[in-house]
């Protein structure tokens, strides 16, 4: 029977791979309208993978993805969109800079303090949309929009107001006070690929465990699958609207973590930009799975270090985020009609089974 | 067997061979239909027999996989429900389909509004068409009413005329009296025959045999996807036309020799529930009703009149004003779902779709929900994969689910299955009280015996269960008490072994309050 498994992953992966062929062939489209040769962009683009160094800088824009596409896939699978992650990220970045300034401890330790209050500060920022869910009725789509303007703001004049440092390096950026060498998270590759990696991935293998091996997260997807069965028979659904959204934020709390302790060392206005965004266009390319979510945060990834090269063909490097934006668009579409095919022909395949079945008994 | 072309009336609709396969369901095979004009023709057979799936076909729902459609004597192929109604076939549905916060008028004309020259539309002349029909059908109320503040016997008349008004000489009415009690069925037959008297022909789908055989002129029967017979209301008797829709001996529900334990398992004193909307009167007023072990205490009543509300409340899902509950002599009125399911309380829910089943996810998934407390399926916080798999086989086997395997998403079994899945895991954890709403409905008799029989073996054990049901007979045969819920009262307590579907029916209605001696 784990063939019947290994069919569903075969038939939701072959899905994702068209979707991401058709988003290519709407964008061979493109160029061809705009006069660029749509061969030598796709061969440029594509034939960075075989350098180190841009393989090296996709993981390294892969880490902070994976995170923040987890955080959005753990409100999905019980059906909140979370779209407040790059709010809650913000926030718990200034919380963290601020804040692991502040302290002196040894490494090791110094960096998990600033990990507690990275995702503390991100669960209470989504917190408030759970609260709002839970007490009111708030959609939480609507909220944490709302709020992600709130936190942007919120940050934006805390920072001015009270954390800006003075420039040490003599750099134009604007920048908290330099957080001590002892929260400096470790690079595998100096300057190019963080060794928040390990952490990503471990993020993700933490995240199927929780939510396909244990009973919470039995519940979870249940609840998210129907609401009225899994209330029915008593999971609490307020309960676990709130959970989700903790844990959703927690995890958005680290998605800047690599930029904050893995490379700028301190908090600067346009610290970790649109990463909290990206990660939701990831989990829906991975379609919330793990595994889905580790190759698409990859792909995403590499098109995000790769499209450099296309100004050296006189190439737009924005071909790429028409792309992404396509192949979200297209994973949408197709994932719904191969769905219903596949639930039809997985009814199909029953019926057939259950009438050998019948014959043979 | 009486051969129509002889009766010199025409044929408004022959079916000749129709077949339709369908995954998961009984589909029809050579189904043989034909219908004379003017006459009211009753289609029985049992719950999936394939009553539905034929007129689907026939309005253009979806498309026979063989088999000829003639309508009025002329050829026809319905690609959708359009073509159906322009050649003149319209059907009214089991589930009412009517914007609540839109009047008669906009409710009928929805979809096909007359317009002037300027693109308005034209109420009056709708008001006008609609008056008209309503005098044919001896309907007396106000088109300007809201569709919200009907009853159940009057949406239906609007969905009737929801039909005439796209001009529709062949009515279909999907299992119309399965909302409606035994009077209001009287009224509908009377608007049928004026109907008929007119130039109608009616369609006429039900499994209830006494309304068909009083009412029908005509009647063919359905068994396991195929037209088993045509007969009339003269020739056939209550017995044999039951024996030709299950083609062989009755189950019955009946068998009650019990013995009703001493002590309460379930104990619910004077509840009330507040109304859904503030200032509405409550939904539940001073409900009592205990229930003992080896008991089950039938509830019948209209849908609506508070059995969803009660069931909740026993739950836990709504929060009463006042009154208390109790399992077993443990007060839970104030704890949550989770403990009183702990407590040994089951449901077997309303409807399986919205609150019995994860569609989407495998049999073992849907047999493990609500059973997350259950040390024997879980490793501490993990979840224990062979354990629950190895459970749902056994309930798999031990409830005749008819599947593959325990791996198939639960979307892929017929209704009845799943019904029997979800009964299955209700009863496998051996509760101490079970809530049972409509336990059979829609399934097929083989699968409606299994579960009356588990029922009578777990309540012969001590089980004890609240047993709410449409199915009168079904409430007749299985209780060993009967209360009435009326308005979100308990009307009345009713004798199982003196009661008739007939005499349920005037308490239902309300018309009778207080227990029958």
């Amino acid at each position: 029977m784990k063939s019947q498994r290994l069919q569903r992953m075969a038939v939701t992966s072959a899905s994702s791979l068209l979707a991401v062929f058709v988003a290519l062939c709407i964008c061979a489209v493109v160029l061809l309208i705009t006069g660029k040769d749509p061969i030598e962009a796709y061969r440029t683009l594509f034939g960075a993978a075989g350098d180190t160094k841009v393989l090296q800088g996709s993981l390294n824009r892969a880490t902070p993805l994976m995170i923040s596409a987890a955080a959005v896939a753990i409100g999905f699978k019980m059906n909140l969109f979370n779209i407040g992650v790059e709010g809650q990220m913000r926030v718990a970045l200034l919380a963290t800079a601020v804040a692991g300034a502040a302290v002196d401890l040894p490494a090791p330790l110094h960096i998990l303090f600033c990990f507690v209050v990275a995702m503390a500060t991100g669960a209470i920022w989504a917190g408030f949309a759970g609260w709002l869910k839970v007490k009111r009725g708030v959609n939480e789509v609507i909220s944490t929009i709302m709020l992600n303007f709130v936190a942007l703001s919120l940050v934006a004049w805390a920072f001015d107001s009270f954390f800006r440092a003075e420039s040490t390096t003599g750099s134009v950026l604007v920048k908290t006070k330099e957080l001590p060498t002892s929260a400096w998270f470790p690079d595998i590759v100096d300057r190019r690929l963080s060794g928040m990696f390990f952490i990503a991935v471990l993020v993700l293998i933490l995240f199927y465990v929780l939510v396909w091996k244990t009973k919470f997260g039995f519940q979870l997807r249940a609840s998210g699958a129907n609401p009225g069965a899994s209330r029915a028979t008593g999971v609490n659904p307020k309960r676990m609207v709130m959970i989700s959204m903790l844990l959703s934020g927690a995890l958005a709390g680290l998605v800047g973590m690599r930029a904050l302790l893995g490379d700028v060392h301190a908090y600067q206005n346009n610290l970790a930009e649109q990463q909290g965004f990206n990660g939701i266009a990831v989990a829906l390319l991975g379609r919330n799975h793990p595994l889905g979510i580790f190759i698409s945060a990859l792909l995403f990834g590499y098109l995000g270090e790769a499209s450099g090269r296309l100004q050296l063909i006189d190439i737009p490097k924005e071909i790429t985020t028409i792309m992404t934006g396509i192949i979200v668009l297209a994973v949408v579409i197709i994932n719904e009609a191969v769905k219903r095919w596949d639930d039809r022909r997985i009814q199909h395949k029953a019926a057939v089974a259950l009438e050998t079945a019948v014959v043979a008994a | 067997m009486t051969e129509y072309s002889h009766l010199g009336k025409q044929l408004a609709v022959e079916l000749h061979g129709i077949t339709k396969r369908f995954p998961g369901v009984i589909a029809n095979h050579d189904v043989e239909l034909l219908v004379r004009a003017g006459t009211i023709h009753a289609i029985v057979g049992e719950n999936g027999a394939g009553k539905s799936t034929l007129m689907k076909t026939l309005y253009g729902m979806h498309q026979p996989d063989e088999g000829t459609i003639t309508v009025n004597g002329n050829p026809a192929q319905f690609k959708t429900p359009t073509d159906a109604i322009a050649a003149g076939i319209g059907m009214v549905h089991q589930h009412f389909m009517l914007a609540d916060n839109l009047t008669i008028t906009e409710n009928i004309i929805l979809g096909d509004e007359p317009v002037d020259s300027r693109g308005r539309i034209n109420f009056k002349e709708a008001r006008a068409r609609i008056e008209s029909l309503m005098t044919s059908l001896g309907a007396t109320f106000n088109p300007d009413t809201n569709v919200s503040e009907l009853g159940v016997g009057q949406r239906q008349r609007v969905e009737i005329l929801k039909v005439l008004y796209r001009g529709a000489k062949i009515l279909i009415l999907d299992e119309p009296t399965a909302v409606l009690v035994p009077q209001e069925v009287d009224e509908l037959f009377t608007t049928l025959k004026r109907l008929v008297a007119e130039g109608a022909t009616v369609i006429f789908i039900s499994h209830k045999l006494d309304e068909v055989l009083t009412y029908c002129d005509e009647i063919t029967v359905i068994r396991q996807g195929t037209t088993v017979a045509r007969t009339t209301p003269s020739q056939v008797d209550r017995r044999s036309l039951a024996e030709l829709m299950v083609g062989s001996d009755l189950p019955d529900p009946s068998g009650r020799e019990t013995k009703v334990g001493d002590d309460v398992r379930l104990q619910v004193t004077g509840l009330n529930l507040a109304g859904d909307i503030a200032g509405a009167k409550l939904a539940l007023e001073d409900i009592n009703v205990a229930v003992h072990s080896g008991e089950i205490v039938g509830i019948a009543g209209v849908e609506g009149n508070g059995q969803f509300e009660l069931c909740e409340s026993i739950l836990g899902l709504r929060t009463i004003l006042s009154g208390s509950i109790s399992v077993c002599g443990h007060e839970l009125s104030h704890t949550e779902t989770r403990d009183r399911i702990n407590m040994g309380l089951s449901y077997i829910p309303f409807d399986r779709h919205r609150e019995g089943l994860l569609l989407d996810a495998p049999l073992w998934e849907n047999t493990f929900l609500g059973r997350e407390e259950n040390s024997s399926l879980t490793n501490g916080p993990f979840i224990s994969r062979s354990k629950i798999e190895a459970d749902c086989r056994s309930i798999i086997n031990r409830f005749g689910v008819l599947t593959p395997s325990e791996q198939v998403p639960a979307f892929a079994l017929s209704g009845g299955n799943q019904q029997k899945l979800v009964v299955g895991r209700e009863m496998v954890s051996d509760p101490k009280i079970l809530l049972a709403a409509h336990p059979t409905r829609g399934v097929d008799v083989g699968a409606q015996a299994a579960i009356w029989d588990e029922l009578r073996h777990a309540r012969d054990k001590g089980l004890g269960v609240l047993l709410i049901s449409a199915d009168l007979e079904e409430l007749i045969g299985l209780s060993d008490r009967i209360l009435v819920m009326f308005d979100g009262r308990v009307t009345a307590q009713l004798d199982p072994a003196t009661a008739t579907p007939e005499m349920l029916g005037t308490y239902m209605t309300g018309e009778v309050q207080g227990d029958a001696r």
